[in-house]
């Protein structure tokens, strides 16, 4: 039809091959460095503006899927795109982060940055492509693809140990996509289809869904990432330059939840009602559990991606809980979650680039040289833990609604998490931001450049307003995830 | 009345703006200006809000202003809800604020960021102001943590103090703990009853009071579960027992953030949400039993922790928690409209009793430590008159044949008076009953102790040598550096303060001296009914305001009786006997110990909970992370691949391409080899 989709997802190839023009034809130099920040900037403000359109185009009433298109392959397979409630706003926040990252590396990155330029559009096209994919195979492909610019980005831009973070990375992905990858086989071989509408009415015989289900769980547990799977995610974000840790929390691991949406609940329903106590008790620990850790964290970044995977538990947890409230507050929690973990993995960017370290230790009183800085940085260190006003609330106070509705024990446990970040988020901002400025190394630090203050305006923008207003999510939302529930509750009780 | 109330509560929420985001831009003065004026306009509305409820018969009514989240059955509007509770609230938060934003021109002109700190008081009376006229409970919700993190910023005002910023952490955990069971209570309501608004749920409430609910593998009584668990978040709020620990540290924060928000509204939050709820309590017998409970024992243990501290503002913020107490049992024996009325009073004379201290502090050159005072009735003539009115105020000194006393005596009586009517029938009330006579008697010692021991005496604060010989060195030099700036208060003479301090102060007096004589027929006496019109629900089976006016005289006297032994005590040790109380303090005895250490909640918090959490966190960061899931995963697996563990540090950039491409060829190969297959199988 429009061919909408394939254009936002293939935009920042446009981009790609003028940086790779440039690259080619062009002295190496500053000049030419600063060209291809400038396209890549331009690419991806122009994919945001896209992505708005696609919004705005999009009719929330129609629970089906959007602007299809199906060009067929080869071997009985297509390529089809299109997007629903469910999928339309992580186009969005992907478009919208984008720019952003490309922003905050404008300074910092100074090796190789054309090609940091090219990975980051990439790797957009990639996820925005994995958001609009509806054939397996297509979907698979963006998927699996998406992970090679992102291991880049560790591994070449990285810090000290970036390839031991890449590897982890890799080892830990590489089991999930061979098992998914054996459980999409099976299912076209079943089937015989790849195209995801036509699946989500299929019905698997239950003893097959268990297999089919643990397979994908496998990978999206790993991409979200789960308890006990966790831990190529602080490594990842340590090492990760700062632009590539925002994409990793704040759309990489959205990814896992989406695939649970797409893919588990509606074509594997009573399997996944068969391990919803698995994922529910996999979630709680993972809120309890990497919560104390984060508390004991002494670099920065580790503490912030701990608490990544604590509020990812919130997420699985919404999306088992098989009622509306869940399920919406566990997309809300994802889009809020992009925002606010992406502003703070800047924020300690901002810091960082500075002083080139992430040690607590280090820091203490920035508020006497950095005002700007700490206002900004509480306002995003409260969307954390969940203050009301900020959106990182609605989604876990849905969440958890959502759980209670399933089971009052999940909810119980996963109510200590708000008790739990607090501890964490407060206790970091007191011993960067408050107290004495005591480091004689800090005596010159400077508050906000423009340029900064302009990455961080659009996401406390975000912030407050989703906060104030999240039913703009929910309008746009609520009828697909209607038709998953209803969908899910049926199948359950056919 | 709709555009007006609306103003009212946007009122402040625009002067914090203008003062926070512009106010270095515009300046000290412009910013204070700013928000003082629209606090004094909001107070003015609320005023005259108020007066049309009392005497005008204005129905109740809401704005609503935008919708919230709404999801299936999940509605919640941002509303202004206006009845007889919230009229009370508005002009108490108002009030207090105005006089507060007032009184901080004075106390606070030498601290150079002034505009935050108003800004940030403005911000706290637009989140009270929502909490109070919220409709449903995720506006609640919405002000009830809003309060919560402007005390969070108002106590770590002074950011460069340690303390200051451990006791502003402090807080909000432990009142996240409080959240925790509110979070749970409004979820449980919302799946009991599938509403959130409390219109649609109180009549449903009261159709199914005998409904059982399903929690955590126990089956309750669904009414007193809710109940119990938004009482939880009340306890946090309102600093009660258990979740007490946090109140005390709070007065690391500015003297007028203590009088407004750990005092006169932020902490009566907690009683407020029960007798908002009272629909629900009615029909929660066990849960109100709770709620007695816990308040009466908070009532007695604050009031027992007061009797041995030596900080000025410590003192009354253990009064204050007492006198939450006090409210709370109230409420739990079903005398709402009592709760509601000590919250009123109380708000006037505690305001006054912190802002008398802070005047007192603001003389002293920043001295808080009692010990060092003495005799300053001499120099603080308009302080010490009005201190001396909140003191009678506090300790309810009235006449009971003549019904005739300061604001504390109405309500204090009222509800003494309840909870021995409740105490016939219920074994808890009349324990609530006991305890609210021994508490007024401990009150009016430490009240009075106050009193003496700041304005009356021998002045200690001349004497450098006192530290010599100061059996607390450690801790009274602990105090003395409280306060980082300005701190060389020992060789000056005390000095009354400005007029923009004594006016709010002579405000807030004339309100201990006279809310409770006022006031006191709509809020309890013959004129309740017509006063709440319905805001406040008595079950077909509380009578106990009827009741209560048939306590006999002993019962009506014993009050006067117990607070003027208080006062002979207190007088007795530290006038006719100075220095006695110090004895007592030196000889450490087991009590005084136990006492002066406030029952040691604060070790055993952090011998449990905190060392817990330390532990745990690295139990599972070291042994979990590390050992476990990364020895036997990533690790053990990249141990296989020597190459890459160790030559880790000597790799090139170069073999992470390769890696790369190997990645790529491995997801290409697959897919293919699988395509391949399945071709050949379908």
């Amino acid at each position: 039809m429009s061919g909408i989709l394939s254009l936002v997802t293939f935009l920042p190839f446009a981009g790609v091959a003028a940086i790779l023009a440039l690259r080619f034809l062009g002295q190496p130099g500053e000049r030419t460095d600063t060209a291809g920040k400038w396209i890549a900037l331009a690419t991806t403000l122009a994919t945001f503006a896209l992505s708005v359109k696609l919004v705005l185009d999009f009719d929330p009433a129609n629970t089906g899927f959007q602007f299809l298109e199906e060009i067929p392959w080869f071997m009985g397979l297509s390529y089809r795109m299109g997007v629903d409630g469910i999928s339309v706003l992580f186009v969005l926040l992907t478009a919208f982060l984008l720019p952003l990252c490309i922003l905050a590396s404008w300074k910092t990155i100074d090796k190789r940055v054309l090609e940091y330029m090219v990975a980051f559009l990439i790797l957009e096209s990639l996820v925005i492509g994995v958001f609009c994919a509806l054939d397996l195979i297509v979907f698979y492909l963006f998927f699996e693809a998406g992970l090679v610019p992102m291991f880049l980005i560790i591994g070449i831009w990285g810090g000290k140990n970036r390839v031991y973070a890449a590897f982890k990375f890799f080892l830990y992905t590489l089991l999930g996509s061979v098992l998914m990858l054996a459980a999409i086989l099976v299912m076209i071989g079943v089937s015989g289809t790849s195209s995801i509408p036509e699946l989500m009415t299929y019905q698997f015989d239950p003893g097959l869904q268990t297999w089919l289900w643990l397979a994908f769980f496998a990978s999206f547990a790993v991409k979200m990432p789960m308890w006990p799977v966790h831990t190529w995610l602080p490594d990842a974000h340590v090492e990760a330059p700062t632009a590539g840790s925002v994409i990793l929390a704040g759309i990489l691991l959205k990814m896992g939840g989406y695939g649970f949406m797409r893919f588990s609940l509606p074509m594997f329903p009573s399997a996944s009602e068969l391990f919803t106590p698995l994922v529910f008790g996999m979630s709680v620990i993972a809120i309890i559990y990497t919560s104390l850790v984060a508390f004991r964290q002494t670099d920065i970044k580790k503490l912030i991606a701990y608490s990544s995977v604590a509020h990812m538990g919130f997420v699985t947890i919404g999306i088992f809980s098989g009622n509306v409230q869940g399920e919406q507050g566990a997309i809300f929690q994802m889009l809020s979650h992009g925002v606010i973990s992406g502003a703070l993995f800047l924020c300690v960017g901002v810091v960082y680039d500075r002083m080139h370290t992430r040690e607590i230790a280090f820091y203490g009183g920035l508020v006497h040289r950095m005002p700007f800085y700490a206002a900004v940085f509480m306002l995003f260190t409260m969307g954390n833990v969940g203050l009301p006003g900020t959106s990182g609330f609605v989604g876990e106070i849905l969440t958890m609604a959502g759980a209670y509705g399933a089971s009052t024990w999940t909810a119980l446990f996963a109510a200590t998490g708000v008790i739990l970040s607090a501890v964490y988020a407060l206790s970091l901002y007191r011993r960067t931001v408050f107290g004495e400025m005591t480091n004689p190394a800090l005596a010159q630090i400077s508050d906000l450049t423009w340029r900064e203050m302009v990455v961080f305006a659009p996401l406390v923008a975000s912030t407050l307003y989703l906060g104030l207003q999240p039913n703009v999510v929910f309008n746009i939302t609520g009828p697909s995830v209607d038709a998953l529930v209803g969908a899910w509750r049926a199948a359950i009780a056919g | 009345m709709e555009q007006l109330v609306t103003v009212l509560v946007f009122a402040p929420l625009l002067g914090a703006l203008i003062a926070g985001l512009f106010g270095r831009r515009i300046g000290d003065i412009a910013s204070q200006s700013v928000t003082t004026g629209l606090l004094l306009l909001a107070c003015g509305l609320s005023w005259y809000t108020f007066s049309q409820w009392t005497w005008h018969e204005l129905a109740p009514f809401t704005v609503q202003i935008a919708p919230f989240i709404t999801i299936g059955d999940f509605q919640s509007n941002w509303a202004i809800r206006i009845d007889g509770l919230s009229a009370v609230m508005l002009v108490v938060v108002t009030t207090v604020a105005a006089l507060v934003h007032m009184y901080s021109w004075g106390y606070m002109a030498e601290d150079d960021s002034r505009p935050r700190f108003f800004a940030y008081l403005s911000l706290f009376t637009f989140a009270m102001l929502a909490l109070v006229t919220a409709a449903d409970f995720m506006q609640l919700f919405f002000g009830w943590e809003g309060v919560g993190l402007a005390s969070y910023l108002l106590i770590g005002f002074w950011f460069r103090k340690p303390t200051a910023n451990a006791a502003s952490i402090k807080a909000f955990v432990v009142n996240r703990v409080g959240d925790f069971g509110f979070a749970l209570g409004i979820m449980t309501v919302f799946w009991a009853y599938g509403t959130i608004q409390f219109a649609e749920l109180f009549p449903l409430v009261a159709e199914s009071a005998s409904r059982t609910w399903d929690f955590a593998g126990q089956s309750y009584a669904l009414v007193d579960l809710a109940c119990v668990l938004l009482f939880i978040g009340a306890m946090g709020k309102s600093a009660q027992f258990f979740l007490h620990t946090w109140l005390p540290d709070a007065m690391e924060g500015p003297t007028p953030v203590s009088a407004l928000i750990h005092a006169a509204t932020m902490v009566t939050a907690g009683v407020y949400m029960v007798c908002l709820l009272s629909p629900m309590f009615e029909y929660a017998p066990a849960a109100r039993n709770v709620v007695t409970l816990i308040g009466a024992v908070t009532a007695l243990f604050a009031a027992t922790v007061g009797l041995a501290q030596n900080d000025i503002k410590r003192v009354i913020a253990y009064s204050t928690c007492s006198q939450l107490g006090y409210m709370f049992f109230a409420a739990g024996v079903g005398a709402y409209q009592a709760a509601m009325f000590h919250l009123f009073t109380h708000a006037f004379f505690k305001a006054l009793l912190f802002l008398g201290a802070g005047s007192v502090i603001h003389g002293m050159h920043h001295e808080q430590d009692m010990r060092r005072m003495g005799g300053l009735w001499k120099y603080l003539p308009v302080t010490y008159a009005v201190m001396t009115i909140g003191t009678l105020a506090i300790t309810g000194f009235g006449i009971p044949g003549v019904d005739l006393g300061f604001a504390g005596f109405y309500s204090k009586d009222t509800i003494i008076e309840a909870a021995w009517a409740a105490g016939r029938e219920n074994g808890i009330a009349n324990f609530a009953f006991v305890v609210s006579l021994l508490a007024a008697g401990l009150t009016a010692f430490y009240s009075w102790r106050l009193a003496f021991m700041t304005f009356h005496g021998a002045p200690k604060w001349g004497e450098h040598a006192a530290h010599g010989h100061d059996d607390h060195h450690a801790d009274a030099h602990a105090a003395h550096d409280d306060h980082a700036h300005d701190d060389h208060g020992h060789g000056h003479t005390p000095h009354e303060s400005p007029w923009s301090m004594l006016v709010p102060l002579l405000v807030l007096a004339l309100g201990a001296l006279a809310a409770g004589y006022v006031f006191v027929e709509n809020f309890v006496g013959e004129e309740q009914a017509e006063f709440w019109r319905g805001a406040i629900v008595n079950g077909p089976h509380n009578h106990v305001l009827h009741e209560m006016h048939e306590a006999p005289l002993w019962v009506i006297l014993a009050p006067l009786v117990v607070s003027m032994t208080g006062l002979a005590i207190a007088w007795w040790v530290y006038i006719a006997r100075e220095g006695m109380g110090a004895r007592i303090a030196a000889r450490r005895g087991l009590l005084w110990t136990f006492l002066y250490n406030k029952w040691f909640f604060d070790e055993l918090y952090d011998a449990t909970f905190v060392r817990l959490a330390r532990f745990l966190g690295d139990l599972f960061w070291k042994g979990g992370d590390q050992k476990l899931i990364d020895g036997f995963g990533p690790d053990g697996v990249s141990a296989l691949s020597v190459a890459v563990g160790k030559r880790n540090g000597r790799l090139q950039t170069g073999y992470v391409y390769h890696y790369a491409f190997v990645m790529l060829l491995g997801v290409a190969g697959l897919l293919s080899f699988a395509l391949y297959a399945f071709s050949r199988g379908g």
